[in-house]
């Protein structure tokens, strides 16, 4: 079993979309790119963000970019101006997902 | 036709780097200089100027931008094309002609974009069958519709591409999509017709590399962000664009910033949705097809980009007014700062409660340990921690709880924990909260109209 922290192996950019926050990863090779599309599942990422992300995940590939979009829904804090959030655009949110540490088989 | 054109951005943003325009006409050539000045929340601000005023409601940053850079675009033929008339193109474009005219210019022709602004159209537009229905709620219009303050069709490409046929030095439009800015002197320039799908999705695609100015040029970039040079003279980005539909995005040689594989990447990745399905009145982009290379020196290429027809809808994006907000911040220092900033929030709120106030949400923040993060922040032991600045937000539809909330952050100082700091600029005032509705409107129910007007 090997330990990986994301932010090793990937960088990428958040925003909102409504309520809802965009978090795109992006691995810096190939070969961090089939980690992250093994591992990093939307059930992995919900998890991760519980207490933050209310609502579902949803994942997309983009493997030509060696990227994974997601789609955490309910998490802005009602999103735009109504939000009350410091980070109300969830522009932190990519960091935060780069916190999370994989254990490879 | 051109081999080629040179598309610039020159705002991100409205409050973007002021000199960035200047500098994407002085520092290389370009064709066309395009400028997104737009967010949901915007559209509201500026209709709230035009109703107090109805000579404004337009970014006013414009005219003070042209007085600088028309004398400079008319000797090298650069078109500008921006979203900034807002919801008063017709003013903007009246004021840079006011402008044109004291620098002594001749020959000026302006193309306007108008007829997305459907305020005073909404009664006629519910009663034909459009529910305008929240994307995200289900909830039709009309159970917010007198509190709406502003209600803009996002147009495409295609109406700036008629005013372009049309001979002008510049467009302005309203609420144009931040894509169909660089995407139509593609079209008009290379001949593309409505169903070259690819070809538009491309053209999008770079219309949502500019977009947001030079977040894809090294600004905001997540990677090795340290490496990036000279960020204090960062180049905004500048789409080569050819006939076949591929783009070489770069940036002006000697301008600071990097593009980059990566910066290009994160840009790509920006608030987009499902990548498969990147919806725009002009097509729907696939952004899963993009490929990119890395040229080397700041360019990279994006090329076999693939896309699908419009869709038969228009977005639509409303907001209305929602109740009434404040924050204010107070800084605790070692020792037992965190220990002492909740302490404060539990008085507050204690306060709070006691005055029978009715909030609609508090919300409880400390800044330096985990606002941005959350749950997923550090924990750090007390001794760690040198300061928490405080942050408490609330909403209510109560605009006196609101207020009252307002005047009870200063006594907090002489009243609550000790070791505070930080309470400057009197007490925070309740400001309105603006809420967006997002909606779909049938595109037979909404006609570009184009305007133009001469010097």
């Amino acid at each position: 079993m090997k330990k990986i922290k994301l932010i090793e192996i990937a960088h990428g950019r958040s925003g909102d979309k409504g309520d809802a926050a965009n978090v795109g990863i992006i691995a810096y090779n190939d070969e961090g790119y089939k980690i992250l599309s093994k591992y990093l599942t939307a059930e992995r990422v919900k998890k991760h963000f519980e207490g933050i992300c209310l609502g579902k995940v949803e994942r997309f590939e983009l493997p030509n970019l060696r990227a994974l979009n997601f789609l955490l829904h309910n998490t802005l804090g009602g999103g735009g101006t109504v939000s009350l959030k410091h980070d109300a655009q969830g522009k932190t949110l990519a960091a935060a997902l780069l916190r999370m540490e994989i254990e490879m088989e | 036709m051109k081999e080629k054109i040179r598309i610039a951005s020159g705002q991100g943003f409205w409050g973007d780097l002021i000199d960035a325009p200047y500098h994407q006409v002085t520092k290389g050539h370009i064709d066309y200089l395009v400028m997104d000045y737009l967010a949901e929340v915007t559209m509201s601000i500026l209709q709230k100027q035009k109703n107090k005023n109805p000579e404004l409601g337009y970014a006013r940053d414009i005219p003070e931008l042209m007085k600088r850079i028309l004398p400079i675009c008319k000797e090298k033929n650069i078109k500008v094309i921006t979203n900034g008339g807002g919801v008063n193109p017709l003013s903007c474009a009246n004021a840079v002609m006011k402008v044109a005219g004291e620098l002594g210019i001749k020959n000026l022709k302006i193309g306007i974009v108008l007829g997305d602004n459907i305020l005073d159209r909404l009664d006629e537009i519910i009663s034909s069958g459009a529910e305008l229905k929240n994307m995200e709620t289900g909830e039709p219009i009309t159970s917010v519709k007198d509190k709406l303050l502003s209600a803009n069709v996002y147009f495409g490409a295609f109406p700036i591409v008629e005013a372009l046929q049309q001979g002008v030095d510049i467009v302005i439009t309203g609420r144009t999509t931040d894509t169909g800015l660089t995407l139509a002197p593609m079209i008009y320039e290379f001949g593309w017709t409505k169903t070259d799908y690819d070809k538009l999705s491309a053209g999008t695609v770079a219309g949502h590399i500019l977009e947001c100015g030079a977040q894809s040029s090294g600004g905001n970039f997540l990677g090795d962000w340290k490496s990036i040079p000279k960020m204090a003279e960062i180049g905004f980005p500048i789409a080569e664009a050819f006939p076949n539909g591929e783009v070489i995005i770069t940036k002006h040689e000697n301008t600071g910033g990097r593009v980059s594989f990566e910066t290009i990447a994160e840009q790509l990745l920006y608030e987009i949705g499902d990548p498969k399905s990147y919806i725009t009145p002009d097509c729907v982009a696939d952004f899963t097809s993009i490929k990119l290379e890395d040229l080397g020196n700041d360019r990279v290429r994006a090329f076999d980009i693939k896309g699908f027809p419009e869709t038969e809808f228009y977005k639509v994006s409303c907001s209305y007014s929602d109740g009434y907000s404040a924050s204010a911040t107070l800084t605790y220092s070692w020792p037992e700062a965190l220990t002492k900033a909740k302490a404060a929030d539990q008085i507050l709120r204690k306060r709070l409660e006691n005055l029978n106030l009715t909030f609609d949400e508090i919300r409880t923040e400390f800044i330096g340990y985990n606002s941005c993060h959350g749950p997923l922040a550090k924990q750090l032991t007390e001794d760690d921690i040198n300061e928490i600045m405080l942050k408490v937000a609330v909403r209510s539809h109560d605009f006196y709880s609101v207020e009252r909330f307002g005047k009870e952050i200063a006594p907090l100082i002489l009243t609550g924990p000790p070791s505070v700091t930080g309470f400057a600029g009197g007490r925070p005032k309740p400001s309105e909260v603006v809420a967006y509705w997002p909606a779909l409107i049938p595109k037979s129910l909404v006609e570009p109209e184009i305007k133009i007007i001469e010097l």
